[in-house]
């Protein structure tokens, strides 16, 4: 590993000095694509981030990508409700690794609001590991460029080998989340225990 | 009810086009679109029947965004459904509250007071504005040129943002009116922001005008495609933008005269063919009435109390009865049914929404054009799936 104080030094002298992992992860961090991919309300606040006044391209995160085989990234932007949920598992299978979600806004949070409602899913977590998630109902697209810079630093912090190497890079590791269907009462199976348990309560 | 009859039920079997000696041509071809389509707008799907690239047959699918609303409107109070009207058609959170505050005064026999009645128009006004200005970046994003005149829109629909963010606090879930007026008052300085806004507006109309409306790619896509007869329109029971296109003039606006829009000059633009470029046009042109109102409300707005003092939101009853009220929204007539039976809660709460009831005719509009015609024919309708599945 280089030394920080000689980095700098060689760096003014016209020499950039970096590692493979460093300029790899800088390459991908600042070439997100999200999926073209709204839900409901917080999708408006998804595409007001990527227009004029907030313009996303300035985090190289504006080519909303319409399909999911060329996207990086899926925004879960808005209400996921129980008829919607496995098709969303299912674009979140299509997507080629490395692959990332950012859960926008309370409903794919939590349900949100319609928590209350019978055909609103508790949160996407359920399904699929989310990255980031944004409060908010909706969020401000102030908040969503929040999100990609956080986002963007999890990129650049990640590494390629080791134990802690991200999900595309281990091989012994699936990327396809089962997609849920239909039951009887609710979707089967109710929540991926891979990605997501109830939290324990403890009472004293 | 003796009109509705008279339109034959359709029949649903379609077949591919036969050659002289009767046998098939091709083979028809059955598409999803959607729920995952940039163009529907949200979480919409058609399943679409093809020949070639003609649409022979449409079924729209609704439902993924169908989150509960009315049922939880009848399990919480009469003030809590309020918050939840923002959600229902996310663009027009203003006059989703006014309809639903509307309907409530109904219910309770509440007065508004006269500044109120003025901060209502203006904000209604202000959400056309907006709705009407983002609906044409999308329609013209649906015929291909992506992402530019979204930009110009945008830019535009942010100022207005701004304003109801200055006064509710919320850029889109404004939650602002309250049953006998609404919950703050604005300044002195909203009302001289909100002129400039509006005085610079039609400015910004000319500009996408020059753009768009002598557009050769818009005339050829737009004109004669789409074409709603306006028998068919008021059958369907219709409303908004879309019936007025069709040549129907039937504005709320000037039909109810609800609030104070007796005491505005305006006129209701209305259609001739009932095609795409009617509907572009007839917004288009409804955008400069709502300026001649906006400017009006703003030099008359008077000073005064913006609350019924005799109004309780806490611990709300109104008597029992039930009440339809409703108000043209930027998409059409949305009414909210309510009844009541003396508890805090309503005894039944419906919406009816604009955007679906004008989406019911979609496949009627697209049959005989291509399968990229159905995507703009789908633009121009307008629809809000928040609204669509509630």
């Amino acid at each position: 590993m280089i030394d920080e104080g000689l980095k700098s030094e060689l760096q003014k002298q016209g020499v950039y000095v970096t590692s493979l992992q460093e300029l790899y992860n800088w390459g991908r961090a600042n070439s997100v694509w999200p999926l073209t991919f709204g839900l409901a309300c917080c999708a408006i606040e998804m595409m007001a981030a990527s227009m004029s006044r907030f313009d996303l391209a300035r985090f190289g995160a504006e080519v909303f990508r319409p399909s999911p085989r060329q996207a990086d990234l899926m925004i879960v932007a808005g209400t996921v409700t129980k008829k919607m949920a496995p098709l969303v598992v299912r674009l979140y299978n299509q997507m080629p690794e490395p692959k990332y979600v950012i859960a926008m806004g309370a409903c794919a949070i939590s349900g949100g609001p319609f928590k209350q409602g019978y055909n609103v899913l508790k949160g996407i977590d359920r399904y699929l590991p989310v990255d980031v998630a944004i409060p908010g109902c909706p969020p401000r697209p102030e908040a969503l460029i929040h999100a990609i810079m956080t986002l963007q630093e999890k990129i650049r912090n990640q590494d390629l080998t080791g134990p802690n190497r991200p999900r595309h890079l281990n091989a012994e590791v699936d990327g396809e989340y089962p997609v849920p269907a239909y039951g009887e009462h609710d979707l089967e199976p109710p929540k991926n225990p891979e990605v997501w348990q109830p939290p324990i309560m403890t009472r004293k | 009810m003796s009109a509705i009859a008279a339109i034959p039920p359709k029949s649903y079997e379609v077949k591919p086009k036969l050659d002289e000696s009767g046998t098939p041509i091709g083979e028809l071809l059955e598409i999803s679109m959607g729920p995952h389509h940039p163009s529907t707008h949200g979480v919409f799907r058609m399943d679409v029947v093809l020949d070639g690239e003609t649409v022979v047959k449409l079924k729209p699918v609704f439902g993924y965004l169908h989150r509960n609303h009315e049922k939880i409107g009848e399990n919480i109070s009469y003030l809590a459904s309020m918050p939840y009207t923002d959600r229902l058609d996310y663009f027009c959170s203003m006059t989703n509250n006014w309809a639903y505050a509307l309907t409530v005064e109904k219910l309770a026999g509440l007065a508004v007071p006269e500044r109120a009645e003025y901060i209502r128009v203006i904000m209604a006004e202000l959400t056309r504005l907006q709705n009407h200005t983002c609906l044409i970046g999308f329609f013209v994003q649906d015929m291909g040129a992506l992402g530019t005149p979204m930009m110009y829109a945008f830019r535009e629909r942010e100022k207005i943002l701004d304003l109801f963010e200055s006064v509710s606090g919320a850029r889109m879930m404004c939650n602002y009116m309250r049953f006998g007026g609404v919950r703050v008052d604005v300044n002195d300085e909203w009302i001289a922001q909100t002129k400039t806004v509006v005085s610079n507006y039609s400015k910004f109309l000319d500009e996408f005008g020059t753009f768009l409306t002598e557009n050769e790619i818009v005339l050829a896509r737009s004109q004669f495609v789409g074409v709603l007869p306006k028998e068919l329109a008021i059958n369907a029971s219709i409303t908004g933008p879309m019936l007025r296109a069709a040549g129907v003039n039937y504005d709320l606006r000037k039909v109810d005269k609800y609030g104070i829009y007796s005491r505005f000059n305006f006129q209701v633009p209305v259609g001739e063919h009932g095609d795409i470029y009617d509907r572009y046009m007839v917004r288009v042109l409804e955008m400069r009435e709502s300026i001649k109102i906006l400017e009006q409300a703003l030099r008359d707005i008077p000073a005064g109390p913006v609350m019924d003092p005799k109004s309780k939101l806490r611990g709300f009853r109104p008597k029992p009865g039930e009440v339809y009220g409703r108000v043209e929204g930027p998409k059409g007539e949305l009414g909210f049914y309510l009844i009541s039976d003396g508890s805090p809660n309503p005894y039944r709460y419906r919406v009816r929404p604009p955007s679906f009831v004008n989406l019911t005719i979609l496949e009627d509009m697209c049959l005989g054009h291509r399968i990229s015609d159905a995507v703009v024919i789908l633009g121009s309708v307008d629809i809000v799936l928040g609204e669509v599945d509630r």
